[in-house]
């Protein structure tokens, strides 16, 4: 049985009809404030998406994505300033980010140690750079003209403007339009570089990593490849996440930004793309709800979520549902038919 | 000449400090291939008891040396049979599992006490090398390490829980089949870890000052020293913390703290990228 247009596909494009919808329909219905909220929004869900593509598809679990978010932050905010014009600052964001994650999987991969070291090492290199980052107060600390301001961060960035023309900055309709276009770009980009060679190549590393091995592919070499764009991607996130709050400070590079990543995955589903787009959604709405009580602590919310996912639901909510509703609906017909024409009676 | 000294007592320091922290660590991932991220949160926990049966008028060195180990081990014991037992054999999803530990204990932590630092007074006073002050709780530290790797040595190779906690790491279901029941033997080797945990964060709540979020500035260490160290735990626990601590102390005592830091983190990964399976991956293969 073949379908003309394969599911796959069919998702894919009711996923980016979605995504078009509410790029153009939201600034029309949702005022400045709300806006600013979805951006954020936007900014954690691409910070999801580099997490998604690595771990669901590459099969590398990184418990550091925080610190490619944060590098883009705060290459962004010492871009921008010492620019003076964000577009530069943007393409660095995610340049510098992208070279960071090459060296550190240059020495993760090639030295061939076991996931769960990639784990505990990316985990080791977001918690040194919050430190880092926190120890850099003070005069010294300066890139250019950007002074990085040790835990206060640092406060009034410029946001993005047109590019080739820093006068003419965007507005929250504006930096709507780039953050939206970039997570679907992203998202699109992707998908087809899932399709290519290229991506088929690392979906059959986590398949079987021997084997990929031995049928000849350098699996060291693809895993790099894979965790340098998941940086990059990652670095775009802290970009907008920067210039949405206008100020980057060392909390980006918390534990608990890494932490959300993970979670919006495994809540949205591993192996799926969109999964976690919707997880990162669910996770911030659940982190900005907890944020206007003062009970309980956002991470104590994050941790059950964790440990209740992790227990209970490890396929995560997509595939779960999508598990159960194949299971209600009946079995094929032809069986059933066949079925009851011998136990009817004469 | 006085400076030196000073140098090496600051080193030795800081590999007693580096042996404390990751210790009950290496327990629980050399014995049980478990990766406790919450590790840093046990010695948080470790640290709280302290200040609070300190704030409660317990005899300091009680509060400090004796409630920590066995208030954790006992939560460690807690956590074990409600999430961890379900998880076993799952590598990465214990990872995630105690991860989620990690950030709920900090959550949770942070309700109940409120996102303070609390401090607790060192019980013993400074001393002088030549024209140098120096704290006596140091010395308190490196007996602490000491008395820490030497008792776990003598439990391993010395009693019969330690030979039933080794063989049944081995090879669970010999064990099992010789009368031993393995998840009485995890449990009690996830709660000797927490409690190991506690002891550190008791023993170092009067110099590191005792806040929720605490355990996030040793996790890292801990990690990395635990994989320098490789598969034996007291023999990789002990040369790794030298090495790395030696590292640390010297690139602090030349720049800054965080630099060390930064330092010790390099050569770890260096070390790692040489030789993947640890220290005692490569040498000293037969130790414990």
């Amino acid at each position: 049985m073949t379908l003309p247009i394969s599911p796959r596909l069919i998702s894919f494009l009711v996923v980016t009809a979605l995504g078009l919808a509410a790029l153009l329909i939201m600034p029309m219905f949702l005022d400045s404030f709300s806006l600013l909220q979805a951006t954020l929004f936007v900014a954690v869900a691409i910070l999801a998406l580099s997490q998604a593509f690595l771990w669901g598809y590459a099969g590398i679990l990184s418990f550091g994505q925080a610190a490619f978010f944060g590098i883009g932050g705060y290459t962004y905010a010492v871009g921008v300033i010492n620019f003076g014009d964000s577009t530069g600052a943007i393409a660095l964001s995610m340049v510098i980010p992208a070279a960071v994650a090459a060296l550190l999987g240059y020495f993760m991969f090639y030295g061939r140690i076991s996931d769960a070291y990639v784990g505990v090492i990316t985990l080791t290199v977001t918690t040194i750079l919050y430190e880092l980052s926190n120890s850099t107060s003070g005069d010294q600390y300066r890139i250019g003209s950007a002074q990085l301001g040790g835990f206060n961060g640092m406060p009034g960035l410029a946001p993005f403007n047109l590019p080739g023309q820093p006068d003419q900055w965007l507005d929250e309709k504006g930096t709507w339009y780039v953050a939206m276009g970039a997570l679907l770009l992203i998202y699109i980009l992707l998908r087809g570089l899932l399709s290519t060679w290229f991506g088929r190549v690392v979906v059959a590393i986590r398949e079987n990593e021997t084997r990929a091995m031995l049928v000849g592919y350098d699996v060291r070499f693809y895993k790099l490849v894979a965790f340098s764009i998941s940086g990059g991607i990652a670095g775009l996130g802290g970009c907008i996440y920067a210039a949405w709050g206008g100020f980057v400070n060392p909390s980006v590079f918390a534990l608990s930004m890494s932490a959300q990543a993970i979670v919006s995955v495994l809540v949205g589903g591993i192996g799926t793309l969109v999964g976690a787009i919707a997880g990162a959604v669910i996770i911030q709405a659940l982190i900005n709800l907890s944020g206007t009580q003062s009970i309980i602590d956002p991470s104590l919310g994050i941790g059950i979520i964790l440990v209740v996912f992790v227990i209970l639901v490890p396929q995560g909510l997509l595939p779960s549902i999508s598990a159960l509703v194949s299971k209600l609906k009946p079995k094929p017909a032809p069986q059933r038919l066949g079925h009851e024409t011998q136990e009817v009676k004469p | 000449m006085e400076i030196s000294g000073l140098i090496a007592f600051n080193i030795v320091t800081g590999i007693a400090t580096l042996v404390l922290i990751t210790i009950g660590l290496a327990v629980i991932y050399g014995m049980m291939r478990i990766i406790n991220l919450a590790h840093g949160e046990f010695m948080m926990l470790g640290a709280y008891t302290a200040a609070t049966a300190v704030e409660h008028g317990v005899n300091i060195w009680i509060a400090l040396l004796i409630l920590p180990p066995i208030v954790v081990a006992l939560i460690g014991l807690v956590l074990e049979r409600c999430v961890i037992r379900f998880l076993y054999g799952r590598m990465i999803d214990t990872m995630l599992a105690t991860w989620g530990i990690s950030l709920g204990l900090v959550g949770l932590i942070t309700s109940i006490f409120g996102n303070v630092i609390h401090s607790v007074p060192t019980p013993v006073g400074g001393f002088n090398i030549g024209g140098y002050g120096a704290s006596g709780y140091s010395l308190v530290l490196v007996a602490a390490s000491v008395i820490a790797l030497g008792g776990l040595y003598l439990l391993m190779r010395r009693t019969d829980f330690g030979l039933i906690l080794r063989a049944t790491m081995q090879n669970p279901r010999m064990a099992a089949s010789l009368g031993i029941h393995p998840p009485t033997v995890f449990m009690s080797t996830f709660a000797l870890g927490a409690g190991l945990a506690g002891f550190a964060g008791g023993l170092l709540s009067p110099i590191s000052g005792v806040s929720p979020s605490m355990g996030a500035a040793y996790v890292a260490r801990a990690f990395i020293t635990v994989l320098g160290g490789g598969p034996a735990v007291i023999m990789g626990t002990g040369l790794a913390s030298g090495l790395f601590g030696l590292i640390n102390e010297i690139v602090s005592f030349l720049s800054t703290p965080v630099l060390g830091e930064v330092a010790l983190l390099v050569a770890a990964i260096v070390l790692i990228r040489n030789l993947p399976n640890g220290i005692t991956g490569r040498f000293f293969r037969s130790s414990l």
